[in-house]
């Protein structure tokens, strides 16, 4: 009682100083209250409509849903590439839970994350907000990681494109970039029947922009359409294998082979060394991905002859039985021709067998020059393949106006025009197909070849034909091409390489060109290798035993009847 | 002699009066308090995507905070005035261990680990702070003068320094309003406050200097944060568009998308408003303003009914902390003031900051209760 008496004397003055301070507070509150509802009626009531829109247009956005782009298929239809869905591991450093040690150490073992990614999950200050851990994994792995429950570890949908082939069809197929656009090759050349339409949809995300619900579909992709190739990828295989070993073997600067089918013109096969694997394609250079046996050229060399030897005959400038006197040297001009050794009087077979520069040079010198130009033009010299094919090769032949006598000698056995692989198979489909040059294509033909049309009569080509089968037998420059059980033509190619000011003394380009079976042809062959280095390098020894395999291989694989005669055979066999 | 108490003369009629005023629990702020944690359940679990262990978490900690708040309503405010020194020595004395060898949780040194359970003793020091001032005032400062004012001042600036440092700049603020809204009440004079007023503004440039990155950030993004609005703006830009798109009446108990679909961060923190304002429109927040009006009126009466000074200091100065609450929280959510991380009082998801906030309610209530029955 005392003490309060004491302190209630004391009150008053503090009193009313306190009740006119606790009205002012509750004037200042009430006024404070009512800013907050001025500014709670500026948004909810004034700013209404725009932050309602400002809010849709985040959370509501239209996406494109990936079209399934098209697979490419072989002519068996074999699948040689093709997109299937991945799954690619990222995570928010931001709201990552780094206190879960078990699980993230069981991520990093899944994933087998490299140390500057594992350093990304433990730096606590990051400022990203999104990075991807692992990209393109199988959806099993990313199930996986998933179920460790890490939160701030997303997973989210990707294609991948895989390419079951690998990398002996790789320069053929090409591949595509990260975001499935097609970079090379087929992938690039049919980009627009591959790719499909991207359709769209209108989806529901949230803050972190992952899509949490689709509200409707507006327009539905449209896949991409398959590409049905002519090549058949087991003769791509062979040819692969073959080529690569002799590639390696030989260590040649590059390779090419192309295998036609001798009716219709259809590439069943197209192979360059060196190659890449277009699933990893780690340190890829264009060096590695360009395809040589399209894009590169170089000179035919002897490989051309035959068709000289067929111009003169169809024309009728030389007869079937003309002897040509060669004496390992021929002056024309200025200019001298060269034989490898004096061949003597040679027939037209053996003009062909030995390959002679000289008697070649006198057939060409027999013709009209612009007969002999024409002939070259038909069989596609200086012409692109038009297979379509991205950085695709014209080669070169010069124009008639600058061509003299010298000049039609060189070229009547191979140099001064340039071809790629890919031409020279075409040019051959006229000796195979009885006269009839075919147009090439990557893509299976239904019908007969659109395209083909006639350079020779039947008789000549078949004629040339005969000849070129001595070019396998004994004594011929290319024994190494020869194919048991079936009849083989064709012709070897020694070509010196062009260098600065001249032709190279020491680096080749090793060719053959060859068909089979002789009868009846049905494939066509090209063998191309760059600088072969290991002391070989005539076409015989290097380019026709590639030949001589892979066309064993492939006659095997058709189930092509043996057209070699008893008695030829017995002949083979006693060697 | 035992005095009679107020309670105690006048006694209510009906029985849950009777057990109220038994516990000596304030019956109209008791019915406010639980209006609010209503709502906040409410909302709660909504903003947590219907995350129900989250909700009855928070039921178990508000269970205990409402213990707390009758166990403390029950005690005498003299028990109060008495350990007034010794709460508030032990608080600073806290705060220094913190910053010696405290936790650090998400960039700031906040939490103490006592082993057993985590303390916060920044929490703590929201009540001692006007405890201690209202003690030294009511016991040396009538007449307010220069020597007590400065005493007063250090006993406000250390526990307010010692959290800044941490960096707590939403605690620190509320520290020292609650040790400012002491002084006020306790009659400091307004050429002073004016005074103080435009130092503090010309002293702006200078605190700028002392402001830790992220706070100077903050400021910026406030006053433009439009500027970056997928960084530092992100938070406000989102929360206004979550409270504007809420119109009039609201999208509805559970129909808000900005908070749902993670646009809104912290969106059952100190970002609920936004989700409250979104559900339940212009009237809901009205609503929910006028609520916390009536809890602020009722506190002030019961100050101005208080018998001695030190009741009433500490009375004033704890409302006034509550409302400082509500004000930075709703004025940062709403865009009016910087981003400072204070929650909505009693709505917020949090176990620390309610138990303060009822502790305090409990002291209030006590003040009321114990009231001695005086008849003129």
């Amino acid at each position: 009682m005392y003490s309060t008496a004491q302190n209630n004397s004391r009150i008053p003055e503090n009193l009313t100083s306190f009740v006119l301070r606790r009205k002012l507070l509750v004037i200042f509150i009430v006024f404070c209250m009512f800013l907050l509802i001025l500014r709670a009626i500026d948004l909810q009531v004034l700013d209404t409509k725009f932050l309602q829109s400002q809010g849709s247009k985040r959370h509501i956005s239209i996406v494109p849903v990936a079209a399934y782009r098209g697979k490419i298929i072989d002519r068996q239809g074999e699948i040689m590439a093709m997109s299937s869905p991945v799954e690619s591991i990222w995570f928010n450093p931001q709201v990552f839970d780094r206190s879960q040690k078990d699980s993230i150490q069981s991520m990093i073992k899944l994933l087998n994350l490299p140390k500057a990614k594992v350093k990304w999950l433990k730096n606590s200050k990051s400022k990203h907000k999104f990075l991807y851990l692992k990209r393109r994994i199988s959806p099993a792995l990313a199930k996986k990681v998933m179920q460790l429950g890490l939160s701030g570890v997303h997973s989210e949908r990707e294609f991948k494109r895989f390419y079951p082939a690998g990398a002996m069809a790789a320069h053929i197929i090409g591949f595509t970039d990260g975001d499935e656009r097609g970079q090379a090759g087929i992938e690039l050349l049919y980009e627009q029947s591959l790719k499909g339409q991207a359709g769209s949809k209108r989806v529901i995300r949230d803050g972190k922009r992952r899509i949490i619900e689709d509200v409707e579909n507006i327009k539905a992709p449209i896949a991409g359409q398959d590409i049905v190739l002519s090549i058949d990828r087991r003769i791509q295989y062979l040819a692969y294998r073959e080529l690569q070993r002799t590639f390696l073997k030989q260590r040649a600067k590059s390779a090419a082979m192309v295998v036609l089918d001798a009716k219709t013109g259809e590439i069943l096969a197209s192979v360059t060394q060196p190659g890449f694997n277009p699933n990893t394609r780690v340190n890829l250079k264009e060096a590695l991905y360009r395809n040589r046996a399209i894009t590169d050229v170089f000179e035919p060399g002897s490989t051309v002859k035959p068709f000289v030897v067929a111009a003169a005959l169809d024309g009728g400038y030389i007869a079937d039985n003309i002897v040509i006197k060669t004496r390992g040297r021929f002056r024309i001009g200025k200019n001298l021709v060269r034989d490898g050794h004096n061949y003597g009087n040679l027939n037209l077979t053996n003009v062909l067998k030995k390959s002679s520069n000289i008697a070649v040079s006198k057939i060409a010198l027999a013709m009209p020059e612009d007969y002999f130009w024409n002939i070259y033009r038909q069989l596609g010299f200086g012409e692109s393949a038009n297979v379509g094919f991205p950085g695709e090769a014209t080669g070169v032949l010069l124009d008639l106006m600058r061509w003299d006598n010298f000049s039609r000698a060189t070229l009547s056995f191979g140099y001064g025009l340039s071809t790629s692989a890919l031409q020279l198979a075409r040019a051959y489909t006229v000796l195979a197909d009885d006269g009839v040059l075919h147009s090439v294509s990557l893509l299976k033909r239904d019908s007969a070849d659109p395209k083909s049309k006639r350079v020779f009569k039947i008789e000549t080509a078949r004629k040339v034909r005969k000849m070129l089968e001595q070019v396998i037998t004994r004594g011929g420059t290319a024994t190494r091409a020869k194919v048991n059980g079936y009849r083989v033509a064709g012709k070897t190619g020694t070509v010196k390489k062009a260098d600065a000011g001249g032709y190279s003394k020491k680096k080749y380009f090793s060719v053959f060109a060859g068909i089979a079976p002789a009868s009846d042809p049905k494939f066509v062959i090209v063998v191309m290798i760059d600088e072969p280095s290991r002391d070989k390098y005539y076409g015989g020894l290097v380019a026709a035993p590639v030949f001589s395999k892979v066309m064993t291989g492939i006659l095997r694989m058709y189930g092509i009847e043996p057209d070699q005669t008893n008695k030829t055979m017995l002949k083979s066999v006693k060697k | 002699m035992k005095i009679e108490t107020r309670n105690e003369h006048f006694q209510s009629s009906s029985i849950i009066g009777k057990i109220l005023a038994k516990l000596h629990i304030d019956t109209l702020l008791f019915v406010g308090l639980g209006l609010v944690c209503a709502l906040s359940f409410l909302i709660l679990y909504s903003a947590s995507n219907q995350d129900m262990a989250l909700l009855s978490r928070q039921v178990i900690r508000i269970g205990f905070a409402f213990c707390l708040m009758t166990a403390l309503a029950y005690i005498n405010p003299d028990q109060f005035k008495r350990y007034s020194v010794g709460l508030y020595i032990l608080g600073v004395l806290l705060l220094i261990a913190v910053l010696i060898m405290g936790d650090v949780g998400k960039g700031a040194q906040r939490w103490l680990n006592l082993g057993f359970f985590k303390f916060q003793p920044s929490e703590m020091i929201k009540i001692t702070t006007p405890m201690m001032i209202s003690w030294y005032l009511s016991k040396h400062g009538f007449p307010l003068k220069l020597k007590q004012l400065v005493i007063a001042g250090i006993l406000i600036c250390m526990p307010t320094l010692l959290i800044a440092k941490q960096p707590d700049l939403g605690t620190s603020l509320l520290v020292a309003s609650s040790g400012a809204a002491v002084l006020f009440f306790a009659g400091l004079s307004w050429r002073f406050m004016l005074i103080t007023g435009i130092v503090l503004t010309s002293l702006t440039p200078v605190l700028w200097h002392f402001m830790h990155d992220y706070q100077r950030g903050r400021v910026l993004t406030f006053l433009n944060p439009e500027a970056d609005p997928m960084g530092s703006g992100y938070h406000i830009i989102q929360s206004k568009i979550a409270i504007g798109s809420g119109g009039i009446y609201g999208k509805g108990w559970l129909g808000s998308t900005q908070s749902k679909l993670d646009y809104l961060p912290e969106s059952s923190t100190d970002f609920i408003f936004a989700v409250f304002a979104e559900e339940f429109g212009l009237i809901g927040s009205f609503v929910l303003l006028i609520l916390y009006l009536l809890i602020i009126v009722r506190c002030l009466y019961i100050a101005l009914e208080a018998q001695d000074t030190y009741s009433r200091l500490l009375a004033g100065s704890l409302t006034f902390t509550f409302f400082v609450y509500i004000f930075v929280n709703i004025g940062m959510v709403i865009g009016i003031l910087p981003v400072v991380g204070v929650p909505l009082p009693l709505v917020s998801y949090g176990g620390t900051s309610m138990v303060t906030l009822l502790a305090s309610f409990g002291i209030l209530m006590s003040i009321h209760t114990h009231r001695k029955f005086l008849p003129h």
